[in-house]
């Protein structure tokens, strides 16, 4: 294995930083359910990195724990190589860590521009009083931030729709509109929580194509929870496998889909 | 073809981003601001203006507080007149202390004491949403109209326990009192409705009125992309009761002049805001103008069609008014949720193919 703090180049001629979010034997329970029992893995920086498991196997909860929804019982988050204390959902947004969910969760009585500007609130920062007179510094963060927003909508194609209400799309863009709004933020660790659920076949090589992208162009870190294999093996670096709330494998995708335990949980064991 | 945007092309994301960005709208309402300046108060007399245009431009005002709060905050509020008593109240008590102080700065401070007020009573909005959040703001409303009723140093130990405005006036304009000019007082309302509107449009259309109805729309999602749902409701709160509080000063006054407060500030008048925001449009600050013009003009309407044309006895008009606003406030729920305001959104895009829809 590699050295947390190596880098290292990968097949396809892309760099894989160190190591960047580092989860340390976390368990998560829910009154006597435990849905996360010790579990280690790192995230490196600049890959993508993906956490595959059959269902109720306890991906979203490490998801909710990366982003502060469910603070686990045991266990450390290591970020930046400090160790992060319990902290609040828009907290952690703070620190450069956004995410998408599995049913969509965007504004709907806003426009799809304004759900992309929702994305940079992290980085606006002028008071009440200046924004009230809006002239002067309020505009000019506006504009400055909406560049930022121009050049998301831009990346993911959806410009002729920015001005429509989000509630009259359809789901596919839906599904890119929140990637959009996730992406504006401009994360350290972006975080897809099935990005492709509900797609068909040609919807699916579109968000894989921007998932790539994404990581190709902004550098962006990304952990995805994903159902479909062939996208799995096909887009990510490395792969945790989960069931049950154990963590079941670890490693290249090539490994993952020759490991006993990992072929074991998906196609069954026979009991004989 | 009566609404045009053809041709107005927006080149930067500044002008994009203004308040009105089609040239036509704009235009529009330049000409209502000129009107409403330097016409209507050389026409102005008495009537027009106890009757009609300065309940009107104090309405507005509480209506945009309010709309700010329930329409984009999502945060239902059933405290209006309460905090439009804090308003009235601490206006009286800076005209009386501080006599040689500008009606301005009485109004403004007004609502500055009532924007703490509505942070202390919007505390509970963080554990509670949608019907106990309103439970909540309704012991709001019914505590303070006691405490102004019970606490005698509130209207200065008056023997009538009713708090009455002393002459006061702004850069040697009188503006309170029995002997003021129409122009005057309905200029000053004027000045302090179009700031409100201002000020309202330019937080909503900014980064605050994004958190805001990001809390309203969907308040998890919400706080994952970095909103504070503390700061971001207490803030609507502040916003919110700082115009409601200015309401509640010119309310006391300019138009009325005198006030008991159980009975101009009670539960009816918190009713009667949230009705202008509903049927006038929640989220939209025009909404809110229509709104509060809809609710000033029906009982005047109702009264000079009724009693003075057809003859009806009072107390019959009266009553029909009341059925009136019910029934409307029941169509528009559930024929249009987003009041006048979405009519008139409707009716621009209608009005843009006219007469070839196809």
């Amino acid at each position: 294995m590699k050295d947390q703090a190596d880098s290292y180049q990968t097949a396809d001629g892309r760099t894989i930083g160190p190591v960047v979010m580092e989860m340390r034997n976390i368990t998560l329970r829910f009154g006597g359910v435990e849905a996360i029992k010790d579990i280690s893995f790192d995230i490196r920086e600049g890959e993508i990195r993906a956490i595959i498991g059959p269902n109720g196997a306890g991906k979203s909860s490490m998801l909710n724990v990366i982003s502060g929804f469910y603070v686990p019982q045991e266990g450390e988050v290591w970020y930046k190589g400090a160790r992060r204390p319990p902290m609040k959902p828009f907290e952690v947004a703070e620190q450069g860590i956004a995410r998408t969910f599995q049913n969509i969760a965007l504004f709907e009585g806003m426009s799809v521009l304004d759900n992309v500007m929702t994305g940079r609130l992290t980085h606006m920062k002028t008071g009440l009083f200046s924004q009230s007179l809006w002239k002067g510094k309020a505009e000019r963060e506006e504009v400055a931030n909406r560049e930022v927003a121009e050049k998301i909508i831009d990346f993911l194609e959806i410009q002729a729709i920015r001005k429509t209400p989000v509630a009259r799309l359809p789901y596919g863009l839906k599904k890119r509109v929140e990637l959009a709004r996730a992406l504006a933020a401009e994360p350290t660790i972006l975080l897809l929580d099935e990005p492709m659920a509900g797609m068909n076949v040609e919807e699916k090589e579109d968000m894989s194509r921007f998932i790539l992208d994404v990581n190709d162009e902004f550098g962006t870190t990304i952990a995805l929870i994903e159902h479909d294999m062939g996208v799995v093996m096909d887009l990510s670096d490395r792969v945790v496998v989960m069931d049950y709330g154990r963590k079941i494998g670890d490693g290249t995708p090539q490994d993952v889909r020759n490991n006993q335990e990992v072929i074991d949980a998906y196609l069954g064991v026979a009991h004989d | 073809m009566f609404y045009r945007e053809a041709g107005d092309f927006s080149t930067t994301y500044a002008e994009d981003q203004q308040t009105f960005p089609i040239k036509f709208d704009r235009y529009r309402y330049y000409v209502v601001l000129f009107i409403a300046i330097f016409v209507i108060p050389f026409i102005i007399n008495d009537y027009w203006a106890n009757s009609l245009l300065v309940p009107f431009l104090i309405y507005a005002i509480a209506a945009i507080g309010l709309n700010i709060l329930v329409g984009y905050c999502g945060q239902v509020s059933l405290g209006t007149g309460g905090f439009m008593a804090v308003g009235a109240y601490s206006c009286y008590k800076f005209m009386t202390a501080f006599p040689d102080l500008s009606m301005f700065v009485s109004v403004l401070l007004a609502g500055v004491v009532t924007a703490a007020v509505g942070v202390l009573f919007g505390l509970p909005s963080l554990r509670i949403k949608g019907f106990y959040l309103a439970v909540a703001t309704l012991a709001a409303q019914f505590f303070l109209v006691w405490l102004f009723n019970r606490v005698p140093w509130f209207y200065n130990y008056s023997a009538s326990g009713q708090i009455s405005a002393p002459e006061r006036d702004t850069f040697g304009i009188l503006i309170t009192g029995p002997n003021t000019e129409a122009w005057a007082t309905y200029l000053f309302c004027l000045i302090f409705t179009v700031g409100s509107a201002l000020v309202a449009r330019n937080l909503t259309r900014g980064s605050v009125g994004r958190k805001w109805m990001a809390i309203r729309d969907m308040d998890i999602a919400a706080e994952i992309i970095g909103v504070n749902p503390l700061r971001a409701k207490l803030t609507a709160f502040a916003v919110s009761s700082f115009f409601i509080g200015i309401a509640g000063a010119l309310f006391f006054s300019i138009y009325l002049g005198a006030v008991e407060v159980g009975e101009v500030f009670g539960i009816q008048k918190s009713f009667l805001v949230l009705f202008m925001i509903i049927i006038g449009g929640l989220g939209s600050i025009f909404g809110s103008f229509a709104g509060a013009a809809f609710l000033v003009l029906l009982p005047v309407a109702l009264k000079v069609v009724g009693v003075d044309w057809l003859g009806w006895p009072t107390d019959i008009v009266a009553h029909l008014q009341l059925v009136i606003v019910g029934g409307l406030i029941i169509i528009f729920l559930i024929a249009e949720p987003h009041g006048i305001a979405q009519l008139w959104r409707v009716a621009k895009e209608k009005l843009r193919l006219w007469p070839f829809p196809h």
